[in-house]
Formats: structure tokens, C-alpha cells, sequence
């Protein structure tokens, strides 16, 4: 039961590397905050702050109300589940699990049950005795994860967990590391370059570029409204297409609705585009001759990869389809599903 | 095992082998079948004749009690010099990896008493723990030590062990900082959320995850305690005082050039072989098996 509250949280590796330049984020009690941006952003950096593993530059990081910067990780009763899951070599599944509280005194007895009862829960008993390279991958992961649950932390640190697994076994981790997140009621970070894995565990989702916030919120929201057209994107896939505007206008466009006086790209999602629709639903909207240059077929749905208006676009079609590389489409996006953006890339 | 080349030419391999099968059968093989010959030989006084014995000299040199002494010298000498040699290294070896300025440098330091030549390492320690005009001699008794490795035993063994290990440890710093750096830094890390303090990190992830390591080095510093350091003693006691110091290797030295017992020192030498292609095969058998935890 904790909250984690950074503010204006700075990271200057020793060499000058300033890794996170002023990151302020308020956790609530019992929520998933995902950290996703691109690699080399900053999100370890940070998540390693919040930890205990890195010293924190500037500003504080809190955890439960109280700030913890002078505090190392052996006191600050988080845990934590690494990229490669760090298990120790040399012990079993068993004592990896066993270590964390027989370092903290728990007897013998108490720990026996935790492990076994968090082995249960994991459907790890039956590898209890086994040492970690002899375990799966996906095995590996889950006795990390047991690792960290077992302690029963105020907090969870999440760096990357899936990233090592393939992809059917990283879809099935996903759901159950948010059931278990759920069921426990720990406040998590889990940090992750998947937007993906990001829009489905988050329940605050923050973006991160180039050591800073972009856009902080749940993910739908930001999925709907991003901030940048840094965020729209990074969030979805595939991406939100940005065509550039000239003084107001876009080059090639069929019929272009009101723009905002000081846009200079606009945005608009693959899956909003409408190919050959008409009438009505075009008033007002963006309409746009689109050249395909390819067909990507993925079973419930197909994407077009178009040239238009001078620039390259997605378009998503539902379920198969009878356009070929060459063809000519009308591709119609309306009014309120376009997103515009300044000169300095934010919203407007 | 790997797939195996075929050469189709019957002789090339044979012909490619030959200087190194030469060599090998020159230089070792038979040196070893003459020292195996002599030690079944006795002589007599004036070196005139020698006669057949089978093994009367292994008997004898066996119940000799100066050759059981020295099999307990060299006992004490070899686990005290791997003891402190491995002992000192690995402290040194962690503390450099807390070094951040200068980590280069530094190692580099540490690596250089590898290059002395054991004569040398030995003459150093002799002036340095010389009673009459050694500094530090004159610091031990300053501290209230009656100090003279010349007449004292046990002295005399701390001073030759004290040399000896310090030549070693060079050599087994290199290993073990390669050997921490091998070590995962994540591991670590996650000892230290899981609540370890450093001595408890060190003694429950760092030392049984360098297990290879220490256990290589132990043989290394072994066969080295056994056989490499004549030079040292030689240079520093001559064996003494009295028979305190006079290790295997010593022994073989002693009997043989000096005392000119040629046949129980080749028996000794015989034995000695057969403890190093003992201590080898250990090695060899180790190095193929490396303890692999990944
Ligand atoms: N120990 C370090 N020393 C110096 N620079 C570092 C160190 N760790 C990371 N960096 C730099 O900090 C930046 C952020 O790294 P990181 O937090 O690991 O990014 P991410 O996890 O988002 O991929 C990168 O430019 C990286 O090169
Ligand atoms: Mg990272």
C-alpha cells in the first residue's frame, strides 16, 4: 500500500550524460504506471532512481509520503523484476524465492509457506527444486516474478519483464501480470518500449522522449488526444499518419476542412481512414487521392500502404480486400477523427 | 565432440606433429625415463660403479624422517602461500572494482611483482626482513618481536611464505578481477533489493559465483607453492634453519647437487613427478568440466 511520487526528478550520469532532465509523476495507491518511450529515453533511469540503484541528481522520489533519496534499495522494500531476470545461478527456484526473506530474519516456517503458497499461484511448485538454467525462458520469468511477489513489497519495478520472451507467451504474461497486479493491489512501475503492452497495463500511461514527459494520462486518452505528434506517433499501430501542412494548406488533398490557424502537420489514424465513402459523412472532413504501393493482408483486417498528398500513409480496411498495388482510392478521414499540430510538434 | 577433420594424405599429419612429438620426447620423456632409471640405482662412494635396486631407494628416502619432515613443510608451506596469496588477491581484486578513477592504472600497478624473477622477489623480502639491517625487521621488533628468521622456524616459514605469496598474487588478482567483472552487475543489484547488505551480497552471490575461479587458482597456486618456488627459498633460508624450510623441491636440490645422494634424490624427484601429474590431472580434468551455472 504505498503511493510513489517523483518530482522534478533529474539524472546526470557522472561523464555528463543527462539521462532524465526533470520528470515529475504522482503514482496513486495500487496503480500500474507504464513508462514507454523509445530506447535510450531515460525509462531505466528512472525506474533505476525509483529503486535505489541509481542516485538521483535533482529533485526527490517518494515513496508512501516519505523521501527516500538517501534510503538504498536494500531499505526501501520495493522489488524488482530485471530485463533478464537476474535469478541467481547457483540457487534453486526454491532459495531464489527463499532469499529475499531470509535476508530480512522471516523464520523458517513462515517462509516455507509464502514461497510455496506464491509457487502455487504461479504453477511453479513442481520447479521448486530445479536450478534456473534448467527452466524455459518463460519459466525463468515467472520465478522472477515470484520472486518479487513473494516479499510482498510496497512497490513493483518492472524493467522490460517480457521483452525476452516470444511473442504468444509475452500476450498470455501480459493478462496475467495485470490480474496479479490487480489481485495483490501493488503500486507498479513497468517500464517498456511495447506500446502495445503499454495501452493494455497502464492504468496512469506516461511517454517518455529524450529524458522527459511527453504526455502523461490513461491510455486511452492519450491514444485519442496525443499530445506531440512525438506520442501520436509512438502510440498505436501501426502509427497515426502525419502529413506536413503549408501555410494552411495541404498539397493534393481533395477537400480540406477548416484548419487551425497555426497548424503545421495533421494527423490522422490508419484505422479512421474510410476508403471510397461519400456523401454525407464527407462534409467537413479530410479527403484525400491515395496511390496504393502495397497490400498487407493480416486475416481480420488489411492495411494499404498508400502514397498521398505528397506524402507516404497507412490505411487500415477491415476483414480482406479486393484493392491492388496501383490502384487509385478516394480515402476519406472526418472531421472530429483529425488531429492537428504546431510548428513545435505539440497539439493544437 | 566436434566433427573431426580427415586428411586424406597419410603422411602430411604425422610429418606436421614431428617437431613438437621430438621435443616433447627429448626434453621430457627422456630426462624422466633417466631420473625413473637412477632412482632404481645406487653408487658408490667414489662414484665409480653403481648396481641395480629396484626400489630400495624409494624405501629408504620413504622412512627417512627428514624427506617426512619435508612433506610436512611443504604441506604447511603450500596451503599457507595458496591461503594467503588467494586470500590477499581477492581483497585487492574487490576493492578494485570500487576503484573508479584510475581502474587502469591501478591494475596495471598490481600486475607488475608478477614480472620479478623469483631470485629477486627472494633477495627483496631477505633485505627487507634481514635482522640486522632490514627496515621492517626493525619495525617487527620495534613492535616488541623477537625477530630472526635465522634461528627461529616458524619465522623463517612466515618469511618464505610472505615472498612467496607476494609473487603470487599478481597472478591471482588478474584472475579474480576477471572473474568479478564475469559476474552479472544485475545480480547484484538484485541481492541488494532482496535486501542483502554488502558482506551478506559478498559471501552468498559474489564467492559462490566465482567457485571457478577459486577453485582454478587453487590448483595453480598449489602446483606453484610445490614446484616453483625454489628460488625463493634458495635466496632467502637455504632451507633453514635447520631442515624448517626445506620443501620437496628443496629436498631434491639438497640430496642431489649438494649432499651428491644421487639415487634417493632421483627417487624423490620420481615422487615428485608423480604428485605434479597428479595435481595436473586435476586440472585437466577441472578445466574440461568447468563448473558452468548459466
Ligand atoms: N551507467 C550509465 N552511465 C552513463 N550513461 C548512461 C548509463 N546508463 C544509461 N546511460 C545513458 O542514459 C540514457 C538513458 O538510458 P536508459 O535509461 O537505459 O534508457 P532506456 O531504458 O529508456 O532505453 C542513454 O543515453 C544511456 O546511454
Ligand atoms: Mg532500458
Amino acid at each position: 500500500m504505498a503511493t510513489v511520487d517523483l518530482k522534478d526528478v533529474k539524472k546526470v550520469y557522472p561523464g555528463g550524460v543527462e539521462a532524465v532532465k526533470g520528470v515529475s509523476i504522482a503514482i496513486p495507491d495500487k496503480q500500474l504506471c507504464v513508462l514507454v518511450g523509445p530506447s535510450g529515453c531515460g525509462k531505466s533511469t528512472l525506474l533505476r532512481m525509483i529503486a535505489g540503484l541509481e542516485t538521483i541528481s535533482a529533485g526527490t522520489c517518494s515513496i508512501d509520503g516519505k523521501v527516500v533519496n538517501a534510503i538504498g534499495p536494500t531499505e526501501r522494500d520495493i522489488a524488482m523484476v530485471f530485463q533478464n531476470y537476474a535469478l541467481y545461478p547457483h540457487m534453486k527456484v526454491y532459495d531464489n524465492m527463499a532469499y529475499g526473506l531470509r535476508n530480512r530474519g522471516m523464520p523458517k516456517d513462515e517462509i516455507d509457506k509464502r514461497v510455496r503458497a506464491t509457487a502455487q499461484t504461479l504453477e511453479l511448485a513442481h520447479l521448486l527444486e530445479r536450478r534456473p538454467r534448467e527452466l524455459s525462458g518463460g519459466q525463468r520469468q515467472r520465478v522472477a516474478m515470484g520472486r518479487a511477489i513473494v516479499r510482498s513489497p510496497k512497490v513493483f519495478l518492472f524493467d522490460e519483464p517480457l521483452s525476452n520472451l516470444d511473442a504468444k507467451l509475452r500476450g498470455q504474461m501480459r493478462v496475467e501480470i495485470k490480474n496479479l497486479q490487480r489481485q495483490l493491489g501493488v503500486t507498479s512501475v513497468y517500464v517498456t518500449h511495447d506500446q502495445l503492452e503499454a495501452m493494455t497495463l497502464a492504468d496512469v500511461l506516461v511517454v517518455m522522449n529524450a529524458g522527459l514527459v511527453e504526455q502523461l494520462g490513461a491510455p486511452l486518452d492519450i491514444y485519442e488526444k496525443p499530445a506531440s505528434t512525438f506520442v501520436a506517433s509512438f502510440i498505436g499501430a501501426p502509427p497515426m499518419n502525419l502529413l506536413p501542412l503549408r501555410s494552411g494548406q495541404l498539397e493534393g488533398a481533395v477537400s480540406l476542412p477548416a484548419i487551425p490557424t497555426n497548424a503545421a502537420t495533421i494527423g490522422f489514424r490508419p484505422e479512421d481512414c474510410e476508403v471510397g465513402a461519400d456523401g454525407a459523412a464527407a462534409e467537413g472532413g479530410l479527403r484525400l487521392m491515395a496511390r496504393v504501393q502495397g497490400v498487407e493482408p493480416v486475416g481480420a483486417e488489411s492495411f494499404l500502404y498508400c502514397e498521398a498528398a505528397g506524402g507516404r500513409i497507412v490505411v487500415r480496411v477491415p476483414g480482406r480486400t479486393a484493392v491492388a498495388v496501383g490502384d487509385q482510392l478516394p480515402v476519406l478521414t472526418r472531421r472530429e477523427k483529425l488531429h492537428f499540430f504546431g510548428g513545435d510538434g505539440k497539439r493544437v | 565432440m566436434s566433427p573431426r577433420v580427415v586428411f586424406p594424405n597419410k603422411i602430411l599429419p604425422y610429418l606436421l606433429v614431428a617437431p613438437q612429438l621430438a621435443i616433447t620426447l627429448i626434453f621430457f620423456y627422456w630426462p624422466a625415463s633417466q631420473a625413473l632409471r637412477q632412482s632404481m640405482l645406487r653408487e658408490d662412494p667414489f662414484g665409480l660403479s653403481s648396481k641395480f635396486v629396484w626400489f630400495a631407494n624409494f624405501k629408504k628416502v620413504l622412512s627417512d624422517p627428514n624427506y617426512l619432515n619435508s612433506i610436512q613443510v611443504t604441506a604447511v608451506f603450500s596451503i599457507a602461500t595458496a591461503a594467503v596469496a588467494m586470500g590477499t588477491a581477492l581483497l585487492l581484486a574487490v576493492m578494485a572494482e570500487k576503484v573508479i578513477r584510475g581502474r587502469g592504472v591501478y591494475r596495471t600497478l598490481m600486475i607488475w611483482p608478477y614480472a620479478v624473477a623469483p631470485a629477486i622477489a627472494g633477495m627483496l623480502w631477505l633485505f627487507l626482513f634481514n635482522p640486522s639491517i632490514g627496515s621492517l625487521a626493525y619495525g617487527l621488533r620495534w613492535l616488541g618481536i623477537n625477530w630472526d628468521p635465522l634461528l627461529d622456524g616458524e619465522q623463517a616459514m612466515a618469511l618464505v611464505v610472505a615472498a612467496a605469496s607476494w609473487k603470487q598474487i599478481s597472478y591471482n588478482f588478474l584472475f579474480f578481477v576477471a572473474g568479478l567483472q564475469a559476474i552479472p552487475k544485475t545480480l547484484i543489484e538484485a541481492a541488494a533489493i532482496d535486501g542483502a547488505k554488502p558482506t551478506k551480497r559478498f559471501w552468498t552471490i559474489v564467492f559462490p559465483l566465482l567457485a571457478p575461479t577459486t577453485f582454478f587458482l587453487l590448483v595453480v597456486n598449489t602446483v606453484y607453492a610445490f614446484f616453483d618456488t625454489f628460488g625463493i627459498i634458495h635466496a632467502v633460508t637455504g632451507g633453514g634453519p635447520g631442515k624448517a624450510t626445506e620443501t620437496l623441491v628443496y629436498k631434491v636440490y639438497n640430496d642431489g647437487f649438494v649432499n651428491l645422494i644421487l639415487g634417493d634424490s632421483a627417487a624423490q624427484s620420481v615422487i615428485l613427478m608423480v604428485i605434479v601429474i597428479a595435481l595436473t590431472a586435476i586440472q585437466f580434468r577441472y578445466v574440461e568440466k568447468k563448473v558452468h551455472y548459466g
